[in-house]
């Protein structure tokens, strides 16, 4: 639980500007946001995401280390992708 | 070798481990606590430790969320959740952590309502979705996670949730490393300081420890290399006499934190007098709770909670692992009685944990590797036998 995962911000929920659809590893889902209400994400950007909210921005450098980091250690990323494709958040 | 396949900066790694090398004073030995559990992960995924001179040993520290869960708050969640009035949501990693009756997986094959969550969000719509029950979230983690607790909270006010409540046992990093300094187990030579955690408080708040005693703190992120360079750092500041904050994760971590995030946590919750965390017992102003203006999203305020103190079992040595007092290896039960499959302990259940890291990567004890590869590399067959060759992963 304690990973951040980072993911590509698609778009921003028309309905909702506090949260925003997230490609993570091909999975897509909805995630909140509001911790970056200072500086918000615009599609295209990257943000590192814990438990279904946006932490920080990284680069696209970073979002690539990262992933292959998280790649790289197997069952605890999969757990936590296969938590992310179970998440309800909306 | 491992870190070779995966990694093409390993020229990096043993460039920055032969400058590490070279500040290391004759017969000095230096111990760096790495306070996250995640940067324990790295250590052991990448045997980062063979790299290192023998001068250099990492000390594992209590920043993995799940370990320092007591048993008597489990016991306390498995009684919330044994209402049926209740609805229990918890994150995949606390379901396996053990109460003295078993753990919430336990619970939940007995046939108690307790649902895996990715995001405490996702109790919302549980809620919204049962209103004649009370769904409450098993709040844990540390300033990582309190700002998704906070936030959800914030959420359920506006949306005028009435059944949503968390169990709140959020801790706080800085008060578990003062007890640490405190603690004359151990002398620390300087900190590895947790990255995800940094992103929301900043590295202000770690200022204390190079202050008040000495020790330089270099802020660190998750990447072999990151590990490496901030030991690197580490040693440049003793070497010249320096204790300061540094961050070597600036590419993530901004010196000043988030902002929106410690407003939302200042706004929903408030330090506890005191918390027991599992190993170092109780610790003054070390935990967050729900405040009052929150009240009806308090569960220990909604439900009677027992709140009964259980000790750890006999067997298990978390505390003093936790403490980085016990390498994992030391302790009697590890890897036997407790492993990750049916774990006594908490550090063998989350894979952050400092004995689940050790035992994944086959990570016996520091001699066994040392052995193996002296073996290899003076044998005709060189390079054979890598270290942690035996992992499970």
């Amino acid at each position: 639980m304690c990973l951040g995962i980072p993911g590509e911000v698609i778009e921003i929920s028309p309905d909702h500007p506090d949260l925003a659809k997230v490609d993570v590893s091909g999975v897509k889902r909805l995630i909140n946001i509001g911790l970056l209400a200072d500086d918000p994400p615009k599609p295209g950007e990257w943000v590192l995401i814990h438990v279904g909210f946006a932490l920080s921005k990284i680069d696209e450098a970073e979002a690539a280390a990262a992933m292959q980091f998280l790649e790289g250690i197997g069952q605890a990323y999969e757990d936590e992708i296969a938590a992310l494709r179970d998440s309800m958040i909306d | 070798m491992r870190f070779v396949d995966e990694f093409r900066d390993a020229d990096k790694a043993h460039a920055l481990a032969a400058k590490i090398t070279a500040l290391c004073e004759p017969g000095r030995q230096y111990k760096f606590m790495e306070v996250c559990g995640g940067h324990t992960h790295t250590i052991y995924k990448h045997g980062l430790e063979d790299y290192l001179p023998e001068a250099i040993n990492l000390v594992h520290g209590p920043g993995c969320p799940v370990c320092v869960i007591p048993m008597g708050r489990v016991d306390d969640a498995m009684a919330l959740a044994s209402d049926p009035n209740v609805i229990m949501t918890s994150f995949g990693d606390m379901m396996r952590v053990p109460g003295s009756q078993g753990s919430f997986f336990d619970a939940k094959a007995a046939g108690t309502d307790i649902r895996m969550v990715y995001s405490p969000l996702d109790s919302l719509k549980i809620a919204r979705q049962n209103p004649e029950r009370q769904v409450v979230f098993m709040a844990i983690g540390f300033e990582t996670t309190a700002p998704s607790t906070a936030m959800t909270m914030l959420r359920a006010k506006a949306e005028g949730l009435k059944n949503f409540s968390i169990f709140c046992n959020h801790v706080t990093i800085i008060p578990a490393m003062k007890a640490i300094l405190d603690s004359p187990d151990l002398r620390l030579d300087g900190f590895i300081g947790p990255g995800h955690v940094s992103t929301v408080i900043g590295c202000r708040p770690f200022e204390f420890v190079a202050r008040d005693y000495g020790k330089p703190v270099v802020v660190a992120g998750f990447e072999p290399l990151d590990i490496l360079q901030s030991i690197y750092m580490l040693m440049v500041q003793l070497s010249e006499g320096r204790s300061e904050v540094e961050n070597q994760y600036s590419r993530v971590v901004p010196w000043d934190g988030n902002v929106v995030a410690l407003k939302a946590i200042a706004q929903t919750m408030e330090l506890r007098p005191y918390f027991e965390w599992r190993g170092l017992g109780f610790i003054s102003h070390s935990a967050l709770r729900v405040r009052e203006e929150y009240a009806e999203m308090d569960a220990e305020r909604l439900f009677s909670v027992p709140g009964v103190r259980v000790a750890d079992p006999k067997a298990c040595q978390c505390g003093e692992v936790l403490k980085g007092v016990l390498k994992p290896w030391e302790c009697k039960v590890f890897g036997t009685a407790c492993t990750p499959e049916t774990p006594i302990g908490t550090c063998m259940v989350s894979p952050e944990g400092a004995c689940a890291a050790y035992y994944n990567y086959g990570r016996m004890n520091r001699h066994r590797v040392a052995e193996t590869t002296s073996a290899a590399a003076g044998s005709a067959s060189a390079g054979s036998a890598p270290a942690g060759s035996a992992g499970r992963s």
